[in-house]
């Protein structure tokens, strides 16, 4: 086997004169908890299914476990965890059935099953729900019993596509401590959302915008590396009339902020140098009427750096 | 923002009928928006955010309770609602066959818009929706950022003093996300307009000057993003575990802590006194030979206050 379980160079897909994917490389360890961020359409799904062997490579290369999966999809496959973002559990069936379907699709031998059924129902907290059809679970128990499905051949790698979406809070927490305790027994898990804050709960994450993977790193060093710019958040005691204030100043080029936006009370601008633009700001807005309380310079979001970096280089 | 309020619902009930008996989808919900306000109702999906604003609206009825717009009652002053306040729906869909233009000209035709004021406004409000270029292209053929905000504009067509719009930013990609937040900034700031939106995106929480946050039907918590905030008690220390369930378990029993919460691979652990009990965790962790590692304190943001109230409100302290 490869150092690495995933690997992938110039990854292409093009659907006639649209291109899906566009030249996407990175790898991935064995263990490592890998996470893509992107909007719909960015050719996440499409990655995957690239990866999976279940659509034909354009250009590139992709290794799945050193398998490649336009010609080794078959042997690839019975490693392999998937599971997709409408959840495909059978909602006429049980809980213990579905994940006895899934065995039995996977050609799991009768004891090997038994012992998959009870330990899959324990880490999805399904104990004493084993025989409630899945049509009445509700959408965190669904989502873990799918996981449950999606692993219960053991694989070494799992591709999870938009895993949490329409899921609460506190069952999205609990889903991730499942991904981190896959992960902790060496599992590979390469994860797909739209939700900025779970991005941060991988090791590593890419930015995928438009087929092409922008930014990858760890979401600390992406912060400090990836933002154009430095946030200021102010606080004035009206600030609707701070922020007529500010975008007149970026209109007419008074200020070069990258951006200035209601954040609630606060207002957000983004300016190539907190320190130096604290003071002309807090002047500009005194000498217009506007009283301000506090101006502080905090981290960027994770949304922040996303933007910064997907926005064509103004530099 | 003044202090007339613009929303106003006293302890609203909605049950819907199914084959299986009654569901509460809105269980007793008071809440206020005054006017000028961005009001933002958070909660999972299934909380009851859509009924709960299709009942304000008067677009379903309410089984109990009262609600109104603009002093408007929801069931028996719907005309004057449709007057005053734009909507856009969840599965909102503009007519894919019409270009932008057309678009514009059908919503105003259907809220009566005078020929004269659809020439003054149309070209207004296209240019603020950032699509002066597209007025001939088909709404079909616009990209899902560029849909959300002609939606707004249609919307706003009929001049409305107050907007309601259901997950307008869910499946967009973060920079139209961030483009549709600025025109609710701008409207806001210039216009005064009283704004209230749904959406299970916590972060979005941050945009608001005031929070409601739902969970199965009820209103958990309604207060501004930064009292919310800090109505989960104690400060907040963030780590990762060499070894995960032991510690988690190990911590959960310490002195001092108030409630634990995972994150991924780390542990967030309200404590009263973060100096002292940061010192001792790791100092009662390293004796069962678990490292600490990247111990510091963080701020609790807008999901962490989130979780950390309902599981106050079902009363059990399980797994998170």
């Amino acid at each position: 086997m490869d150092e690495y379980t995933i690997e992938v160079n110039d990854l292409t897909k093009r659907f006639g004169d649209f291109t899906a994917v566009d030249h996407v490389s990175f790898r991935v360890k064995q263990g490592e908890v890998y996470g893509w961020l992107g909007p719909n359409g960015a050719g996440k799904t499409t990655t995957i299914r690239m990866l999976l062997g279940l659509l034909k490579i354009t250009e590139g290369s992709a290794r799945v476990l050193g398998y490649d999966p336009t010609k080794e999809a078959k042997t690839m496959q019975a490693q392999v965890g998937y599971m997709s973002q409408l959840f495909t559990l059978y909602n006429d069936l049980t809980a213990r059935e579905n994940i006895r379907f899934y065995g039995l699709a996977y050609g799991l031998a009768r004891d090997e099953l038994r012992r998959r059924q009870a330990e899959i129902l324990e880490m999805a907290g399904l104990e004493g729900r084993e025989d409630t059809l899945t049509a009445n679970l509700s959408g965190g128990w669904k989502q873990r019993l799918a996981l449950g499905c999606a692993i219960v051949h053991r694989p070494k790698v799992v591709f999870l596509d938009e895993p949490t979406a329409g899921v609460d809070p506190i069952s999205r927490r609990e889903f991730w401590g499942l991904i981190y305790a896959m992960a902790k027994k060496g599992v590979t898990v390469m994860v797909t959302t739209h939700y900025m804050d779970e991005a941060e709960l991988c090791q590593r994450v890419g930015f995928l915008s438009q087929g092409r993977l922008v930014a990858l790193d760890s979401p600390t060093r992406l912060k400090q590396v990836e933002m154009r710019g430095q946030v200021l958040e102010i606080d004035c005691a009206d600030s609707e009339a701070a922020m007529r204030v500010l975008q007149a100043a970026k209109a007419s080029g008074q200020f070069p902020f990258d951006e200035v936006a209601l954040y609630g009370a606060q207002i957000h601008a983004v300016v190539p140098d907190a320190e130096a633009f604290r003071q002309p700001i807090e002047a500009l807005l005194t000498s217009e009427g506007v009283n301000v309380n506090t101006i502080e310079w905090i981290a960027p979001t994770l949304e922040d750096v996303f933007i910064s970096a997907v926005k064509p280089d103004a530099n | 923002m003044n202090n007339t309020i613009a929303i106003s619902t006293q302890d609203v009930v909605k049950h819907f009928r199914t084959r299986n008996g009654t569901v509460t989808a809105v269980d007793g919900v008071s809440l206020q928006v005054r006017q000028g306000e961005t009001y933002g109702l958070i909660g999972p999906d299934g909380a009851g955010k859509t009924t709960i604003t299709r009942v304000i609206l008067g677009l379903l009825s309410r089984t109990d309770g009262e609600s109104s717009i603009l002093g408007y009652d929801s069931m028996h002053d719907t005309y004057d609602i449709r007057e005053r306040v734009g909507y856009i729906a969840q599965q909102f869909a503009l007519p894919p066959d019409l270009t932008v233009m057309e678009n514009m000209r059908f919503f105003a035709n259907v809220q009566g818009v005078g020929r004269a004021e659809q020439r003054r406004r149309i070209p207004e409000l296209i240019e603020f929706a950032g699509l002066s270029d597209f007025t001939g292209r088909l709404a079909g053929r616009l990209s899902g950022g560029m849909k959300k905000k002609l939606a707004l504009a249609c919307s706003l067509v009929h001049e409305p003093q107050v907007v309601m719009l259901d997950e307008p930013t869910l499946g967009v990609d973060p920079v139209s996300r961030r483009e549709f937040w600025d025109l609710l900034g701008k409207l806001r700031a210039e216009k005064g307009l009283t704004i209230f939106f749904c959406t299970p995106y916590m972060d979005e929480a941050e945009r608001c000057n005031w929070v409601g946050l739902m969970y199965q039907g009820k209103l958990v918590a309604h207060d501004s993003p930064e009292t919310i905030k800090k109505m989960v008690p104690g400060r907040l220390l963030e780590f990762t575990p060499s070894d995960f369930v032991p510690a988690w378990r190990a911590v959960e029993e310490m002195e001092g802590v108030l409630e634990v919460q995972t994150y991924g691979a780390m542990l967030h652990v309200f404590v009263d006194d973060p100096a002292r009990r940061r010192r001792e965790i790791r100092d009662a962790l390293a004796a069962q030979g678990i490292a600490c590692e990247g111990m510091r304190e963080i701020e609790p943001r807008m999901e962490e206050a989130f979780i950390s109230l309902i599981r106050k409100q079902s009363g059990n302290g399980q797994s998170a």
